[in-house]
């Protein structure tokens, strides 16, 4: 038996929120963009519909579909680079994003996962979801941010 | 996650070297890790799973195989918090002049 060479990165961090305000903030526009680098994503989150992550200048960074929404437990994308060539011509990855409810706090489990082999999109994402993931974090326990502009 | 949790995980150098062949390849076995370290496969497990209570190294079923991720979320806060704030363009400039010094490449 051999398995599909994948590239995958997990990133794992504990919130100290609730499932439910965990899940608002990952798909709500307007909160999304005071974590995500002024960035936002345009979807209706139903599942079968297109997203969009746009740049603040309205260029289209990165895009896919909803393939899963389970509020507030499981989200999943499929997502493609749209403006850098060599990484568009990757194709689709998955994303999931999986919150479970832990004392205190909500586990959030964020899986970017492509079936090839040394995907450089994941390789792209893997600098950019740490930092998100932090002023997420820092935003939803503290209400501020720690980076405020992409480097 | 506290703090105290992952500079304690960090603290010993074969943990260090266990995240930095994670790092190297992404998503190992237990066994596959075995085999690149001179370690026991005891001293993985354990070493694995002090890391994992860190936060620093997530576990995903993927069929009957357990993979090890390495996770930088909490590297990256502690980065932040104690480094990111004020320092991060004069340090970075630092360890680019280190490195070229240092004649290394990567």
């Amino acid at each position: 038996m051999t398995s599909t060479p994948t590239t995958a990165f997990v990133y794992v961090t504990y919130i100290r929120t609730t499932p439910e305000k965990l899940w608002s903030a990952l798909t709500d526009a307007d909160f999304m963009r005071r974590y995500w680098f002024d960035t936002h994503i345009e979807t209706d989150w139903k599942a079968g519909s297109p997203w969009r992550l746009v740049y603040p200048d309205g260029r289209l960074a990165d895009a896919g579909e909803i393939v899963e929404t389970e509020p507030p437990r499981r989200l999943v994308l499929t997502w493609r680079n749209e403006w850098k060539p060599d990484l568009k011509a990757e194709g689709y990855a998955r994303c999931a994003f999986d919150i479970e409810a832990v004392p205190g706090a909500a586990r959030l489990t964020v899986t970017h996962r492509m079936e090839r082999p040394d995907s450089k999109l994941i390789e792209a994402v893997s600098g950019g979801w740490p930092r998100i993931l932090s002023n997420l974090k820092s935003l939803l326990e503290t209400g501020e941010i720690v980076l405020k502009v992409k480097e | 996650m506290s703090d105290d949790a992952v500079f304690r995980a960090l603290a010993d150098p074969s943990r260090r070297q266990l995240l930095d062949w994670l790092h190297r390849k992404n998503g190992q076995s237990l066994n596959e890790l075995c085999r690149g370290l001179e370690m026991t496969r005891q001293a993985v497990a354990k070493h694995l799973a002090i890391l994992e209570e860190a936060n620093l190294v997530s576990v995903q079923r993927h069929g009957r195989k357990k993979l090890h991720f390495i996770n930088p979320v909490p590297i990256n806060e502690i980065a932040e918090r104690w480094i990111g704030k004020f320092e991060r363009p004069r340090l970075s400039a630092l360890s680019d002049l280190k490195r070229k010094l240092e004649g290394e490449d990567q």
